[in-house]
């Protein structure tokens, strides 16, 4: 589309936004004095807004449907694919002479964060809770991105994780370090126990019963007041010891963030060995075809049950680190709200991509906190990013990292 | 009946329904060690859904299917899952190509060698001695089939991007990584050109000679069904009509019928 024909466009949804917007923005009765205010001048705003935004939005759409030509023909051999320069952030992943320093950038950068002078408790809680939900992303992203189970409920299980610890804790005093193992289990037991009778069901369907089962959890707890003491919730929940050594708050916030940090590392640990395996493969090929992923010879009900459990046994981890944090856990931790924002992050980050989910839970937690200055615009601005995200890059931040993974993969050991 | 001539597919009058539609009515059929089948049929004929109840999709409503895999003992195949049927040593392609597009075509065939390998999640969290063996020969074994079936060059290619033929090539490469006695080829010569259709009948003589894989497959193609075939079923309305050598068919006035019609009385 030229120039031109964009501008006539634009021009007549401005017009079109003026007129709409007329009653709204331009008429005021004032019923005091009763007279009607005419407010000519936010009819030029309306129209010079959306005149500007449509504008844009015309301009990015286009750019968008260009760059997809061009990458043109259903057959892309390699070699072109390899021709075309890569950009920084591609190189800095796949070649090795760029990967290790940047990854060691990034550990001394996460190393001394918290001790810089301009790094305040608030900082470093923040940081602490992105990772919490970099965890629970990465956890997620085993069900919903490599094994492609829309799966709305997750937070059923973090919900079992927390209160796995607060009740342990309450009832027979058990600690952190026993606790985080109970509380995954427990989850992971409750994984199974919904996994059999729902996998059965595909796409939607599994949505929707996940999505139930997440809010049957949820008012169990409200309700059930003998057993979790309903909406008042369970306080006084001991944060973890370090050898009974005595810390200050600043000091706890520091140590749990070096936790997080740790617990995070071992995350990424276990799916990226567990995506790359047997199993790993199996779930990618159920993603992408069902059928046909039965007819090799794969059980798709073990290979889905699997990644059920392992997606809840993370969940129930952060469970028990969240209430660990929080010292204090209730059901109004526990909405679906929750569940959404750690699948907007497996979605904005790049499904099956663990760097994509790192960034996307790093983006969509850190940004609302950042956007504090705009006080009450912050989520108006958050869900306006979310919308041009989707627009712009469906595929998420960081596009099938496990793709380009495996087009590097070489049969190493032939001849 | 010898042990030589036993046959690796028994199926005996297979029953289909759906709903008050019988899609086949009392097929029987054999196929037999070192044999390439056809299973031929106007459309809508039954071949599909035969495939179908075979492998496990669908759930027959009458009949028996036996198979007797070489040194193991005969087993019915009635009621099994799909991916256990696969482990019996069956596999097959689709009609309509059903690789998994986003994964390489090394990936592709490595999910063929799911149901002959163990490991789990310890093992590949782990990453033990005997899961890396294991890793090694299904990269190993998948590389090998793929040399054979002439796609070696594209094992890093995403299957979504190979050619429409080589897509046709790679289903049976993935299907043959489960090491099975026999193959089911669902139209594996559909959609493609005359050069492509004579390259994929060299393909399918050889699995059948070198690897001892028998073959059925299902097929439009008469030419290449005609040439490759060591015996040939005709399905018509759900009922066998014909089974027999390729020259007995050609012959066969009940299969000219069904193919071109009757004469009628001017």
């Amino acid at each position: 589309m030229t120039a031109i024909a964009q501008i006539r466009q634009s021009l007549i949804v401005a017009l079109w936004f003026m007129f709409l917007t007329f009653p709204i923005l331009v008429i005021r009765v004032n019923t005091i004095e009763n007279i009607i205010e005419w407010r000519w001048v936010n009819m030029l705003y309306a129209g010079a807004g959306s005149f500007l935004g449509s504008f844009a939005w015309r301009y990015l759409l286009e750019r968008k449907s260009r760059a997809a030509g061009k990458d043109g023909g259903p057959v892309r051999t390699a070699e072109a694919t390899a021709a075309e320069a890569k950009p920084w952030w591609r190189r800095l992943r796949e070649e090795r002479q760029y990967r290790y320093p940047a990854l060691s950038v990034l550990a001394v950068v996460a190393t001394i964060f918290p001790f810089l002078p301009f790094t305040s408790t608030y900082q470093i809680n923040i940081v602490t809770n992105a990772l919490l939900y970099v965890m629970l992303g990465l956890g997620l992203n085993i069900v919903v991105g490599l094994a492609g189970l829309l799966h709305l409920g997750y937070v059923a299980f973090y919900a079992v994780g927390a209160y796995s610890y607060a009740l342990l804790h309450y009832h027979f005093g058990i600690g952190f370090w026993t606790a985080l193992p109970l509380g995954a289990l427990l989850a992971t037991l409750f994984g199974i126990l919904l996994g059999f009778p729902v996998l059965r069901l595909r796409g939607d369907y599994l949505a929707i019963v996940t999505l139930g089962f997440a809010e049957i959890t949820r008012l169990v707890l409200e309700n059930w007041n003998e057993f979790s003491f309903g909406p008042s919730g369970i306080a006084g929940i001991p944060r973890p010891g370090l050898f009974g050594l005595e810390m200050d708050l600043h000091g706890a916030t520091i140590y749990f963030y070096f936790l997080m940090i740790a617990l995070c590392l071992l995350t990424i640990f276990v799916v990226n060995r567990l995506q790359n395996s047997r199993i790993g493969r199996a779930w990618v090929a159920l993603r992408e075809d069902e059928t046909a992923c039965e007819a090799m010879g794969v059980n798709a009900t073990a290979a889905k049950l699997t990644a059920f459990a392992l997606g809840s046994t993370w969940a129930g981890l952060a469970g028990v680190v969240f209430a660990a944090k929080t010292t204090f856990v209730n059901p109004a931790s526990f909405t679906f709200l929750e569940s959404a924002m750690i699948l907007s992050i497996v979605v904005l980050g790049g499904m099956g991509s663990i760097l994509g989910v790192i960034l996307g839970a790093f983006i969509l937690i850190l940004t609302p906190e950042y956007l504090r200055a705009f006080s009450e615009y912050r989520m108006l601005l958050f869900g306006l990013i979310m919308v041009m995200m989707m627009i712009f890059r469906p595929q998420g931040i960081v596009k099938g990292e496990r793709r380009i993974y495996e087009f590097h993969r070489k049969p190493e050991d032939r001849e | 009946m010898n042990a030589v001539t036993e046959p690796l597919l028994d199926v005996q009058a297979l029953t289909m329904n759906f709903g008050g539609l019988t899609a086949l009515d009392q097929v029987s059929l054999q196929v037999h060690p070192g044999e390439v089948a056809a299973l031929i049929g106007p459309n809508g004929a039954g071949k599909t859904t035969f495939f179908n109840c075979v492998t496990g999709i669908y759930r027959p409503s009458g009949g028996d299917i036996f198979v007797n895999p070489p040194g193991k003992r005969r087993r019915r195949l009635n009621g099994m899952k799909t991916h256990q049927v696969t482990a019996q040593g069956l596999a097959r392609t689709f009609q309509n190509i059903r690789l998994f597009q986003k994964m390489t075509v090394l990936e592709n065939v490595m999910i063929g060698r799911h149901c002959r390998t163990r490991s789990g999640v310890l093992g590949a969290v782990l990453r033990d001695p005997q899961t890396r063996r294991e890793e090694r020969e299904i990269v190993e074994r998948s590389y090998a089939i793929l040399e054979k079936i002439g796609l070696a060059g594209e094992v890093n290619e995403l299957a979504m991007n190979l050619p429409y033929g080589d897509q046709r090539r790679l289903e049976i490469a993935r299907a043959m990584a489960t090491d099975p006695f026999l193959i089911l080829l669902d139209e594996p010569a559909a959609g493609m050109n005359p050069r492509e259709t004579d390259a994929l009948e060299v393909l399918i003589r050889r699995i059948c000679d070198e690897e001892g894989i028998a073959v059925l497959l299902i097929e439009h193609d008469m030419r290449m069904v005609m040439s490759i075939s060591n015996r040939i079923h005709v399905l018509d309305y759900g009922k066998k009509i014909a089974t027999g050598t390729v020259a007995e068919i050609c012959e066969n006035p009940v299969v000219i019928k069904a193919y071109l019609g009757e004469e009628t009385e001017e």
